[in-house]
């Protein structure tokens, strides 16, 4: 693995104080000195990653879906309006994220220690998904001492008060885990599967954003800037296109 | 193996740092730029094929600086302990060729001639108590909206912004913003095609007696070819502008205006995912030799240079100056020293107006289009019996409504749950927002130092920022504020609601890039770190363009500022520094 080589020629040259190279991103960064040209190359293109489509999930242990499954169901319910996170596929978004380079906090600032801060001072805990990780079986300690049951085996009722209390920071989850820190970054990572792109593994079939009628991945809206006061006539689309273009074999 | 010396090193390869490499090689100057980020280009980094990603653009940081590899820390106060900023939130820097150049919004501002006079306008028209010296250490400018007029004209047109002037030479002009100072002629291009919303905005504003017009935008209105010879295209109103790259050639970036003509120049070269460390200086730290340099492999070089400009952004150009030892650190205690002095940002609030009946179709929009009033920015108004100085322009601003950042609902609506969801699906479609961008003062207590115990991964000090909100900001956002809900229940819709800004600042939700000072341009060696021509009163053959140099903040995005100075220092330097290298103002 050539990051070893790099890592040793880093500390010896610098002797810096880090041995984890959490900045040598997966981008490739190769120092390069550009003259007397505009760079460009084909095949270079800063895609977005591949979605891993294996059936189940990667990262999430069967305790912790369970938790995700019924949590992000009361966050974002499913009934008439729309499609709830379950449809939407939110539980896969969250797994995805978690297994890739956000869950590892690859642009998290994660050096030791973590001195509980100010609310201004913001995030001062460790990667997404070792919150997840710590949080998780936390909460659900403190749901059956406090519900006589873990979160998934509660009634919504209940599972919303219980929500509740993790969002105003009553619930007391122990062991460093910060409830109300840990909601946030729930609500926000279900809002993020919802209506981000479906390469991502929610937002299926772009159900939320027919919802609330936002068109999606198009670039130019010039036909419609002037047309006052009427409803957008095209359906949503994302960035591989809709569903209806697939030809399913 | 000891590399040949270059005539200008360049530290950051965004705006000032294109700007500057244009300049100084039409010059004749040899000119190296350093960059820690890679090369960058629309076709291959931000396409029309998948750039409209709010999640990986936006929510992922895609385009800006990681902070894994080099943050600062914060706290409100002075007597509070700092810690990091372990996630970006507030403010948005680049990372990468282009640097905050590829993702801004296109905001073209003027500051009004009276900002540049900060503190003897308000004084003189307020008197002595104004001002509390003590605290509120505001200075004015060593140069004039006058002397940089040329200079906003250039970047303008280097932009192809569109726009409509309201003062050409002294004629107020219908349709443009009768406050701003005076302009040598018109903008390059006709304002953007106005969206719903906006429209809205401007005929409430009207009927209320304010003077509506359209924001200058640096989102093409149409087709252009700019002084270059670089031309751009028509924008699309995709609205995926601000926090995103623009994949169709329509946003002015370093990329779409400077560097196709600056790349293919002989005597430029341009280094990237190199690092500079620090600015190497003589022993008696009154002359630059060069920049030591780090590159992916961790081989650490030194590149001698005659002259260093460090065009790194704000936070960045401060920590270079105080590793390298340029200059005196700032105490504010004693008030000495000057550099971290006066950081200062922006406080910004919202309105939404929600109607039942009108569909405003949010997300057809650009970086900079809308309809704003001046009314209330700078001195345009009497602040007598207010309690504060300085303002701030406010208006519908239609950047696109990505959904997971865009949630307009009604007061009273929960944040999660069956509500929440219907709340987005009621009034997603059918909002107007307006929002209000307010100056920040500096202030005693409001600066930057090295911090001493959070390093980065080379191992050196974080930048540490101390910063709060005064009473003048509160009660000027909020005076900003009421008026746009003035202006919000004029528009007719079924409710407002009302997003003020309360408390001490929050360095995690987002809201705006605008981070300046702590290394400013003054009159005297012993209240600033820079001269007019934003070179270093101590170490004269450094160079630090940037919002760096603002004394305070004004009620404007920076953008135009900050290269209308950028310009004003390259001039300098090739017409006067280069035949005579040292201190181009004597104090």
């Amino acid at each position: 693995m050539t990051n070893h080589g790099l890592t040793r020629r880093f500390a010896l040259s610098v002797g810096a104080a880090f041995a984890t190279l959490a900045w040598l991103l997966p981008g490739r960064a190769f120092a390069d000195t550009i003259r007397r040209r505009l760079p460009w190359a084909a095949d270079q293109s800063d895609r977005p990653d591949r979605l891993d489509e294996r059936p189940g999930y990667v990262f999430l242990t069967p305790a912790e879906a369970s938790f995700i499954e019924a949590a992000v169901a009361r966050l974002i319910p499913s009934d008439a309006t729309g499609p709830g996170s379950i449809e939407a596929g939110v539980p896969r978004f969250i797994d995805r994220q978690l297994a890739g380079r956000y869950g590892a906090g690859d642009h998290f600032y994660l050096q030791p220690p973590f001195p509980k801060g100010l609310p201004t001072q913001g995030w001062q805990m460790a990667s997404p998904a070792q919150v997840y990780r710590a949080a998780i079986p936390a909460i659900d300690r403190w749901s059956s001492a406090t519900y006589g049951a873990a979160f998934a085996s509660l009634d919504a009722a209940t599972q919303d008060q219980a929500l509740r209390a993790l969002e105003d920071g009553k619930a007391e989850l122990g062991g460093g885990a910060d409830a109300k820190a840990f909601f946030a970054l729930l609500l926000q990572n279900t809002i993020e599967g919802y209506f981000a792109d479906p390469i991502y593994g929610g937002n299926r079939d772009l159900a939320p954003w027919r919802m609330i009628g936002f068109p999606g991945a198009r670039y130019d809206h010039r036909p419609f800037v002037a047309r006052f006061g009427e409803a957008y006539p095209l359906p949503p689309v994302g960035l591989t296109g809709r569903a209806e273009w697939r030809r399913h074999s | 193996m000891a590399a040949a010396a270059v005539d200008a090193v360049i530290v950051g390869f965004g705006w000032t740092g294109a700007i500057m490499a244009e300049a100084l090689t039409a010059a004749g100057l040899n000119v190296l730029a350093f960059e820690r980020g890679g090369w960058r280009n629309s076709s291959n980094n931000f396409a029309v094929t998948f750039d409209q990603d709010e999640l990986r653009y936006f929510w992922r940081h895609h385009l800006f600086q990681n902070v894994a590899h080099s943050t600062l820390t914060f706290r409100n106060k002075p007597d509070q302990r700092a810690l990091p900023m372990r996630h970006l939130g507030s403010f948005l820097p680049g990372a990468g060729v282009g640097g905050g150049g590829v993702h801004w919004n296109g905001q073209v501002w003027r500051f009004l001639p009276s900002d540049f006079a900060a503190r003897s306008h308000n004084l003189e028209r307020y008197g002595a108590n104004a001002v509390n010296a003590a605290e509120m250490t505001i200075q004015d400018y060593p140069v004039t909206y006058a002397e940089l007029e040329p200079y906003y004209d250039k970047f303008e047109y280097l932009c192809g912004v569109s726009g409509k002037a309201g003062n050409l030479g002294g004629s107020i002009q219908p349709g443009g913003n009768p406050f701003e100072g005076p302009r040598s002629r018109e903008y390059p291009n006709p304002p953007l095609r106005m969206t719903y919303g906006p429209t809205l905005f401007a005929e409430a504003a009207k009927s209320l007696g304010y003077h509506p017009f359209p924001h200058p935008a640096a989102n093409m209105s149409r087709p252009y070819t700019n002084p270059l010879g670089v031309q751009l295209a028509e924008c699309t109103y995709c609205g995926f502008c601000e926090k995103f790259g623009c994949g169709n050639d329509s946003k002015s970036s370093p990329q779409t205006t400077i560097l196709p003509v600056l790349m293919p120049r002989p005597n430029f070269a341009l280094r990237t995912y190199c690092e500079v460390m620090k600015v190497e200086l003589t022993r008696d730290r009154r002359h630059a030799t060069g920049v030591s340099y780090i590159d992916e492999n961790g081989v650490l070089s030194f590149q001698p240079a005659n002259m260093v400009i460090l065009s790194a952004f704000m936070p960045e150009n401060v920590r270079l100056m105080l590793l390298s030892g340029i200059g005196p650190p700032y105490d504010p205690r004693t008030g000495k020293g000057t550099v971290g002095k006066n950081y200062s940002y922006q406080i910004v609030s919202s309105v939404n107006v929600f109607y039942d009946d009108k569909i405003t179709n949010p997300f057809i929009g650009a970086g900079a289009l809308g309809m704003m009033i001046d009314d209330f920015n700078g001195d345009n108004f009497d602040h007598k019996g207010k309690g504060f100085i300085g303002g701030g322009f406010l208006g519908a601003l239609n950047t696109g409504a990505r959904p997971i950042e865009t949630h307009p609902v009604p007061d009273n609506t929960p944040k999660w749950g069956a509500g929440f969801k219907r709340a987005m699906a009621d009034n997603y479609l059918k909002t107007v927002p307006i929002i209000t961008h307010g100056a920040v003062m500096s202030h005693r207590t409001n600066y930057v130092d090295l911090d001493p115990t959070w390093r980065d991964v080379r191992g050196r000090p974080l930048l540490r920022m101390t910063f709060d909100f005064t009473d003048n900001e509160h009660r000027m956002s909020d005076f900003l504020t009421d008026k746009a809900a003035e202006i919000g229940r004029a528009m007719g819709g079924r409710e407002i609601k009302v997003n003020k800004r309360s408390g001490s600042y929050d360095i995690t939700p987002y809201q705006t890039t605008h981070t300046t000072g702590g290394a400013i341009i003054g009159s005297d060696p012993a209240t600033s770190a820079l001269n007019r021509y934003l070179q270093s009163w101590d170490v004269p053959n450094v160079f630090v363009p940037g919002a760096n140099a603002f004394p305070q903040n004004a009620g404007y995005n920076p953008m135009g500022t900050v290269a209308a100075l950028c310009y004003l220092s390259a001039e300098a330097i090739a017409n006067q520094y280069v035949k005579s290298p040292g201190p181009l103002v004597h104090a």
